[in-house]
């Protein structure tokens, strides 16, 4: 849960970059890390195999400034695609305010981006949080591969609540900033009613 | 946390530093938030540590479970020159003390033990006063938050 410092003036939000492995999560944050100032940012930080494939999670702190006198602080954080790591990306969820879920847009990749969807249900339940009513943005990554499925198509097969939707080419920086403002949007606002 | 608690944790985690010898303490939240740090918290990068340390207590807290054992309540990383010593206050905070060879790790762990009663405490009493205080006074300062302030954060 976002974590309101009234004594610092500071508020922190937790984002977490979801999505079926080799989608993109990490380059999103890469992206979004070689894009921002330097004073604005943190160390990005990777527990990653030697292959870089995620182990753990991806880390950036990100100051975007402050809004109404608060320091806003983003703590995005990816994790680990790959199915056999659900332990690890159950934990991640912990204290969420926000998910982003990375689609890969490969026709090949269908049945995994579902997969890792009903994965996220599942997990964000047993956390305490349920996908219909948290702060979600849903991103198409790797649009400009020539295997890309139709836009609407994918949009029926994963859209989940008519959340926001973005396509992405992250390797580019395409859609990336988008995306994280249309997630930091639905945080914030849902702060107003706490 | 208001202006008063964020003192006294501050306090507490200064006479810990002291009392232990050591060189950084930090409290964080479990969600890896730092709340409060005391000593030469300069020296190393703070948000990293605290989401580290968050995310390696919620792997060992998963080890855990897996072997039917309720928390590891303690968590210690020899290094050739520093350590880190890490501990479970109150269920909920994460205590990060990392300390050289001028101090000892029984020493450290005997002092930790005496500072997680008294933040505990302190946590304790910010609860029930949340809870007094309520809803009223603690009306969110995004309450008028407007499309303009977000689109502001983002204009660079």
């Amino acid at each position: 849960m976002s974590f309101i410092n009234y004594a610092a003036r500071e508020i922190n939000v937790k984002i977490v970059f979801y999505g079926p492995g080799l989608c993109g999560k990490t380059t999103n944050l890469q992206y979004i890390y070689e894009k921002s100032n330097p004073q604005q940012k943190g160390k990005l930080i990777s527990l990653a195999t030697e292959t870089d494939r995620t182990l753990f999670f991806d880390f950036l702190p990100l100051d975007l400034g402050a809004v109404r006198g608060f320091k806003t602080r983003f703590h995005l954080y990816t994790v680990p695609g790959q199915v056999f790591y659900d332990a690890s990306r159950k934990l991640i969820l912990k204290g969420v305010d926000g998910v982003v879920f990375v689609a890969d847009s490969q026709e090949a990749r269908m049945d995994a981006n579902v997969e890792s969807l009903r994965n996220l249900e599942e997990n964000l339940r047993e956390n305490g949080f349920e996908l219909k009513t948290i702060p979600y943005v849903l991103q198409f990554n790797k649009r400009d591969l020539p295997s890309a499925m139709p836009v609407d198509d994918m949009y029926r097969l994963l859209n989940f609540k008519g959340e926001p939707t973005f396509e992405a080419v992250a390797t580019k920086g395409i859609g990336v900033f988008e995306t994280l403002k249309a997630v930091a949007k639905q945080v914030l606002y849902e702060l107003r009613s706490r | 946390m208001y202006e008063e608690e964020f003192e006294r944790i501050k306090q507490l985690l200064n006479t810990l530093r002291m009392d232990a010898s050591a060189k950084i303490v930090f409290l964080v939240d479990k969600n890896g938030q730092q709340i409060a740090g005391a000593g030469e918290v300069n020296l190393v990068d703070s948000t990293s540590l605290a989401s580290l340390t968050a995310g390696n207590v919620a792997a060992t807290d998963g080890l855990a479970r897996l072997i039917g054992e309720k928390e590891f309540s303690i968590l210690f990383h020899e290094g050739r020159k520093d350590n880190i010593h890490i501990s479970i206050v109150g269920q909920r905070l994460i205590l990060v003390v990392i300390f050289d060879e001028r101090s000892s790790l029984g020493l450290v762990r005997l002092r930790v033990r005496k500072a997680s009663a008294d933040l505990e405490r302190v946590l304790n009493e910010m609860d029930s006063k949340a809870q007094e205080v309520g809803a009223v006074e603690t009306a969110s300062p995004f309450a008028e938050i407007t499309d303009d302030d977000i689109d502001a954060l983002f204009s660079e």
